[in-house]
């Protein structure tokens, strides 16, 4: 078989394997369907009352204001939650039986990945589909909603290459807070309840540089659409892109050395 | 890939060779000490060392899975450092901890492996199939491995390992924790692959037993070194002749039993169980007849009198100064019945 | 040799609930630190949300600091019954068993732990909201109240946490309650006062939750000053809390005990 075919075969086979895990085990699946849609309830129901706040400008309601975070939100746990399954592999052994068998081990991280955008997509379809139904007021066109996909799955794969570069340095479970805080925190220092020209105090001046506040108004205004800060969205994006990629790969390297 | 073709191998037609081995972790123990070691094409090399005396460590590295510090090592005419993909298409490894997925079946297991070693489509599942009959899984096919004994977790690891026909296996602790009948069905197959398929195996254990019975060829490792080396006849013979144990008939008699050993015997104080019975190792020229004549002439009643051929354990003992058997075997079982104590 | 009376052995098992708690930095650490980002970025990311009319106070600061001491209740409760899930699934129960120790001495020793957590952690909670500018309306007695009503909080919660544990017996079910009592602690009146709430159906769960009550009556102490009504309902939730779990955890305790 041709090289190319092989990694692609290699990383195919794996994305089978992390999908057919995720979808066949209740404990795993239902977390992931059920947090996003609980944050969302949660925000969009209790807090809907914000939309009468002078100054609070979003033209499609509280709920679609909401949507727009919750979605970022939740591409971005699945890239965390795939870490996690990569920590738990190196942690049973189960990663020494891909790296003897495959002869090319960024395959490995490629089949991760895909299983991680099947499942932001998956995830991200249901919240969408809740969120109309419940009333949602959607703006955007044809185009709109590829960029918001695109952006989500952007998320996505940042929060992968983060977090497997952690778990490919620390191959255990227990590395499971260092995945999620970070990115816990980087999202929630971002307009979550309200626009950022309502936010008040220090954090609107850590919201003003934090390079997820562009993506997440972004995302706001594709649903309103009316498509703003796209090139610092997408300009911050492929530069975290490159410099998580590097963070992966130099961790994967690490595993290969330690014996996996 | 930057891996030169595998006309650049080694001089010896071993199929595993290592020259000074060593591995160091950072900030740890010297896991690994300078081992030698040479394996023939088609033998079944048996690793024998207590818990933590490199075993896994020299497997992980001749696997290519572990960096190696100092030294050479080739598996399969290609060298460990540098062609580590020629190598993995060498061999095939079971290592220790059966690493399966327990969510998935045995047969989406060999259908993961086998594309992962990039068998043919049309391929994957007659030899999925048939390799999970072998070893005696298929009414256990469509059940999720997390279901499995252990010894069906190493069966199904053993298959997995040999879904792309290596010519050389690596087993680690292939049986630790199986009952004596899995351990047995184990056996079987790995003679079976050395014998019919011609497969090389270094097979790294624990037990005396295990090594005796199936390995052609011994190495003892210990605290990271290689105590000694040989068929387990010739090991054994290293030792020396056979042991005799007498259990005199009256304890009474014990010392003086004791001076009829010491007349015809290498008798050591040290080697004593202390339960009654006294045991010295035959001398060269002196049979068990000369000690039965000698106890008689002594006017000496025996109750019981045995002659012990020696083990790998006393090669063990005679090279360590410690026993190997149950070092590293102090599984516990923990049966706390909570409704067994009422007032 | 004498059998050693209660309040003895209550103490030993307390005082080694206090240290493992202390000792183990890792359990308590984001049960203080986390709740503290959480109150920080919330009151700059929602103070808009005291312009709204009605809003009970013009600093979101005051209003949430609340919901720390509930996130630190939570903590407490996956604390303590991790801990008691761990000693039975390692035998270090059935060791404590085969004393003569009463199987409440033992309970109330485990949640010593808790306790003094819920203390010290009101108190730093209160320190930390007075010095990033939030108002206290109800002065020294308010102070006590105050204390006290974490410490309740923690009280009643552990004993969730120790019934779960007790009964089931792993770590991992005791672990899978967080998002239970997340979910709980997001629908209630955590984030906005019950009246206003606009979607009704939020506002029906949150009325029926009872850590909405327990919220309100941390709250109140910040905002409106010693409200007896309030108090009561806040304390006696703890107390109902506190003494139903406590039987459930006595009674499964006996059961996996034989006693």
């Amino acid at each position: 078989m041709s090289q190319p075919r092989r990694f692609t075969e290699t990383a195919l086979i794996l994305a089978w394997r992390n999908l057919h895990n995720f979808y066949t085990s209740p404990a795993l699946i239902i977390p992931a369907l059920l947090f996003p849609l609980f944050f969302f309830t949660a925000f969009a129901g209790g807090l809907s009352n914000v939309e009468n706040v002078p100054g609070f400008d979003f033209p499609n309601g509280y709920t679609a204001f909401q949507f727009g975070f919750v979605l970022m939100q939740s591409a971005a746990f699945g890239g965390v939650f795939t870490g996690f399954g990569i920590a738990r592999d190196f942690e049973s052994g189960f990663s020494r039986r891909i790296m003897l068998a495959t002869p090319h081990r960024t395959a490995m991280l490629a089949g991760y990945a895909i299983s991680s955008f099947v499942r932001a997509v998956v995830v991200g379809a249901m919240l969408f589909a809740i969120a109309l139904a419940v009333g949602m007021d959607y703006s955007g066109g044809v185009l709109d909603t590829v960029g918001l996909v695109a952006l989500a799955l952007g998320v996505n794969m940042l929060a992968l290459l983060f977090a497997s570069g952690v778990a490919f340095r620390f191959r255990t479970i227990q590395a499971g807070p260092l995945m999620q805080t970070p990115v816990f925190m980087v999202l929630f220092l971002t307009p979550v309840y309200v626009p950022q020209a309502l936010l008040h105090g220090w954090i609107e001046s850590v919201a003003a540089v934090n390079p997820l506040t562009f993506v997440i108004e972004s995302g706001r205004s594709f649903i309103a659409g009316v498509p703003e800060e796209l090139l610092l969205a997408f300009g911050f994006g492929a530069v975290a892109a490159l410099v998580l990629a590097i963070w992966s790969l130099t961790g994967l390297r690490k595993a290969e050395q330690a014996g996996g | 890939m930057s891996e030169s073709s595998p006309t650049t191998s080694t001089t010896s037609d071993a199929s595993i060779r290592a020259e000074g081995l060593v591995k160091q972790f950072k900030d740890g123990p010297r896991a690994v000490d300078g081992i030698d070691l040479e394996v023939a094409p088609g033998e079944i090399y048996g690793f024998l060392g207590p818990n933590g005396a490199g075993k896994s460590t020299t497997v992980l590295m001749l696997t290519t899975l572990l960096p190696i510090t100092d030294g050479r090592a080739s598996v399969g005419g290609f060298d460990v450092a540098t062609q580590g993909s020629h190598v993995r298409a060498t061999i095939g490894a079971a290592l220790q901890e059966a690493a399966l997925d327990p969510n998935l079946t045995a047969v989406e297991h060999m259908r993961l492996q086998t594309a992962l070693q990039g068998i043919a489509k049309a391929d994957r599942k007659r030899l999925g199939d048939d390799l999970i009959e072998r070893v005696g899984l298929s009414d256990a096919a469509d059940r999720k491995a997390g279901t499995y004994s252990g010894g069906m977790r190493r069966r199904l690891d053993l298959a997995l390992s040999l879904v792309h026909r290596p010519r050389i296996l690596f087993l680690d602790e292939p049986t630790t924790g199986l009952d004596p009948q899995s351990r047995t069905a184990l056996w079987e197959e790995v003679a079976r692959l050395a014998r019919e398929d011609g497969t090389t195996i270094f097979l790294t254990t624990q037990y005396l037993e295990e090594a005796d019975q199936l390995a052609d060829r011994v190495g003892i490792i210990d605290g990271g070194k290689i105590v000694a080396e040989g068929t387990p006849a010739a090991l054994k013979s290293e030792i020396g002749l056979p042991a005799v144990e007498i259990l005199p008939a009256d304890p009474g008699d014990h010392e003086r039993v004791i001076d009829v050993l010491r007349a015809n015997c290498s008798y050591d104080e040290s080697q004593q169980t202390g339960n009654g019975t006294v045991s010295g190792r035959l001398r060269e020229g002196t049979g068990l007849t000369e000690i039965v004549r000698a106890l008689d002439a002594a006017g000496l009643k025996v109750a019981n009198l045995a002659v012990h051929a020696p083990t790998l354990d006393d090669v063990f003992l005679a090279k360590t100064g410690r026993k190997l058997e149950g070092a590293g075997d102090d599984e516990e079982q923990d049966e706390h019945d909570h409704d067994g104590h009422h007032h | 040799m004498n059998r050693p009376s209660t309040f003895d052995q209550t103490r030993e098992v307390a005082r080694r609930s206090v240290l493992a708690t202390i000792r183990q930095p890792a359990q308590w650490a984001p049960a203080l630190i986390f709740p503290l980002f959480l109150v920080a970025v919330n009151s700059g990311g929602l103070n808009a949300a005291t312009k709204i009319p009605g809003f009970p106070t013009d600093s979101y600061l005051t209003f949430a600091l609340a919901i720390p001491f509930m996130q630190a209740g939570i903590f407490s409760l996956l604390n303590a019954g991790t801990d008691l899930a761990r000693d039975i699934e390692d035998g270090f129960l059935d060791r404590m068993a085969l004393t003569p120790i009463s199987r409440s001495a033992l309970l109330t020793g485990e949640l010593a732990g808790v306790v003094v957590q819920g203390f010290m952690f009101g108190a730093i909670f209160l320190a930390v909201g007075l010095a990033a500018g939030a108002d206290f309306e109800s002065g020294a007695v308010g102070v006590l109240l105050l204390l006290a009503l974490a410490s309740a909080i923690t009280l009643a919660l552990g004993c969730v946490g120790i019934f779960v544990a007790a009964r089931i017996g792993s770590s991992e079910a005791v672990q899978g309650l967080f998002p239970l009592f997340f979910m709980f602690l997001f629908f209630s009146s955590m984030a906005m006062p019950r009246p206003l709430i606009e979607q009704d159906w939020f506002r029906a769960v949150a009325t029926a939750n009872p850590i909405s009550y327990l919220i309100e009556g941390v709250r109140g102490l910040f905002i409106s000053g010693v409200d007896g009504e309030q108090l009561a309902l806040a304390f006696g939730i703890c107390a109902a809390i506190t003494v139903i779990f406590m039987f459930g955890a006595t009674r499964a305790l006996s059961a996996r005990l034989g006693r």
